[in-house]
């Protein structure tokens, strides 16, 4: 098909997936904004302001790059994941699977949904860390490149999810049991730094702490890693998931018999 | 005349093994309004399943107006319409939204695109309910609102999988009609169905499936032609006794109700004349089942499923 087609199709499927949350703004955006106001509260004036400095910032201003990271992370990867498999579950995705959509442009589609409310939630969450504290920014293109990459990368997690998932709950195992412990454990509310040498080397392993840290350079202008090995990172896992939802797609599993 | 689907040796196993399509050959010309027949399990689904890429095949070629859909697949699709035997459209999205997004994913731009949903949703009476959720539509609506989705990129080929399951006479009847203008417009027209009626009235060409192999593939008033005998139920004067009929089986169902076969060969004044000598009157009378059933019973050997489902 035409480059033409193909385009009008992603833009189809990007609309179809803005409308669906948008539609349901009540349960996708406000929640991460109450969320975000209750760690402020707690965290940031609270225990926070207890807690004294943190890489030389506040600590309020120390997590705000990773509470608006964790909300990106958690809204990219819940809105692919619920809304491919509830058109897997409506059978709806077989909208797309007898049209002459070709593979690459439904897993952009959905990506690009993903992203969308990713990005959106992140800026809300940040419209409200506003009213908190004065956010600086070191340098905006690294804010935008890692939260765009981060977003995508999550957005292809939520997918592979999907694909496979035979039940609503199986689209719930993965945020409870393995994202949510990452996030916590990625560097949002503590440098790593301040970790025995051991548990900084396990914390290496984790790829939300690259993701946190290159975030927070944008902001801060401090990171407890490397800006290209944490892109270099960032980079290998959405190289790799695409490849791996594309093949999923494209043989059909969970989606043809 | 272009050969819209070409179908050969068409075969199909799932996992643990089931053998859905045991090598199947098919040919739907281009214009035709075509009906493909079977029992509940014979592989009608599955055969348009494979057509539409929804199911994988096992072997054979599938070609839809010569491309083929191991080499060609998005320009097959792109000729394709189809109306699923199950709902499955987004029940939360309106019916617009629905109607304009299916478009997208062949290329049709939005503005054509609203067009077109009007059109359609007018002439399949659900313009009323462009703005409401899917979820909200009775049965027949959402039939209705499959087959204006899957014309919106204006296929040449719509292929229909028990289209008027579960839908009244009226709206049945309004459906015929509306697939009868599309047909006349060119528009090739293939079509699964449990109503034998619809297939016989609406039909040129028919193919029988049964347990994964095509039993019989020919056009419909040859088909028809081949059947030797009917029976007709009439509705007769209270009587005690079944009345003999020399040269026909009758049989008495209840104190009025008399069944005759009759073969082709024989007349039935005979059977009225016969009645009459014995001083029996008719009220009325009707064939006892429509001909492609008596005809799909033979072939198939399973009618009873069939009949049930018959109104």
């Amino acid at each position: 098909m035409s480059s033409k087609v193909n385009a009008i199709a992603l833009k189809s499927i990007l609309y179809k997936e803005i409308n669906r949350f948008m539609r349901i703004w009540v349960q996708t955006l406000v929640p991460p904004a109450i969320t975000i106001s209750l760690y402020f509260v707690i965290f940031g004036s609270l225990i926070g302001s207890r807690i004294g400095e943190m890489g030389g910032f506040d600590y309020m201003s120390f997590i705000v790059p990773g509470l608006i990271m964790m909300s990106v992370i958690t809204n990219s990867y819940s809105n692919v994941a619920s809304s491919f498999f509830s058109a897997k579950w409506q059978r709806n995705v077989e909208e797309m699977l007898v049209a002459p959509v070709p593979n690459w442009v439904i897993v952009a589609g959905y990506v690009g949904g993903g992203m969308a409310r990713g990005i959106l939630v992140g800026t809300i969450v940040t419209l409200v860390s506003l009213l908190f504290v004065d956010i600086q920014i070191h340098n905006i293109w690294v804010i935008i490149a890692t939260v765009s990459l981060t977003s995508a990368t999550f957005a292809l997690g939520g997918l592979i999810n999907a694909v496979f998932a035979g039940s609503f709950d199986d689209i719930s195992i993965i945020p409870t049991f393995i994202l949510t412990p990452l996030t916590y454990l990625g560097g949002v509310f503590y440098s790593i730094s301040l970790l025995p040498e051991f548990w900084q080397g396990v914390s290496q392993l984790n790829p939300i702490v690259y993701m946190v840290n290159a975030f927070r350079y944008g902001f801060l202008g401090i990171s407890d890693v490397s800006l290209t090995l944490a892109f270099s990172v960032i980079l290998t896992f959405i190289i790799t998931l695409f490849i791996i939802a594309m093949t999923l797609i494209s043989k059909g599993i969970g989606l043809r018999s | 005349m272009k050969k819209a689907l070409e179908i050969s040796n068409l075969e199909k196993i799932y996992k643990g093994g089931f053998k859905a399509l045991k090598g199947i050959d098919l040919t739907v010309e281009q214009g035709d309004f075509f009906a493909l027949l079977g029992p509940n399990g014979a592989g009608k689904s599955t055969t348009i399943g494979v057509i539409t890429s929804l199911v994988n095949k096992t072997a054979g070629t599938v070609k839809v107006f010569g491309h083929d859909i191991d080499q060609e697949l998005e320009q097959a699709k792109s000729y394709l319409g189809l109306v699923p035997q199950e709902f499955n459209f987004n029940q939360f999205e309106a019916l617009l939204t629905i109607l304009v997004n299916q478009a997208g994913y062949y290329g049709v731009e939005r503005p054509l695109a609203f067009e077109r949903a009007e059109k359609y949703l007018k002439q399949l009476d659900l313009w009323d309910k462009r703005n409401d959720a899917g979820r909200m539509l009775s049965g027949g609506m959402k039939r209705r609102l499959m087959i204006a989705r899957a014309l919106m990129h204006e296929p040449q080929v719509l292929i229909l999988d028990e289209p008027t399951a579960g839908v009244d006479i009226e709206l049945r009847r309004s459906m015929w009609e509306f697939l009868r203008e599309l047909n006349q417009q060119g528009i090739t027209i293939i079509l699964t169905t449990h109503y034998l009626e619809e297939a016989e009235m609406l039909c040129r060409n028919i193919a029988i499936i049964d347990s994964g192999i095509i039993v019989k593939n020919t056009d419909m008033k040859s088909l028809l032609a081949t059947l030797d005998q009917e029976t007709i139920v009439l509705d007769i004067e209270k009587v005690d006794v079944s009345p003999q009929l020399e040269g026909f089986v009758t049989r008495l169902t209840d104190d009025h109700t008399l069944e005759v076969d009759i073969k082709k060969s024989e007349l039935i004044n005979d059977v009225f004349a016969q009645l009459s000598a014995q001083n029996i009157n008719v009220h009325s009378m009707r064939n006892k089942s429509n001909r492609l059933e008596e005809l799909f019973v033979s072939l198939v050997g399973s009618g009873l499923e069939v009949n049930q489902e018959m109104n």
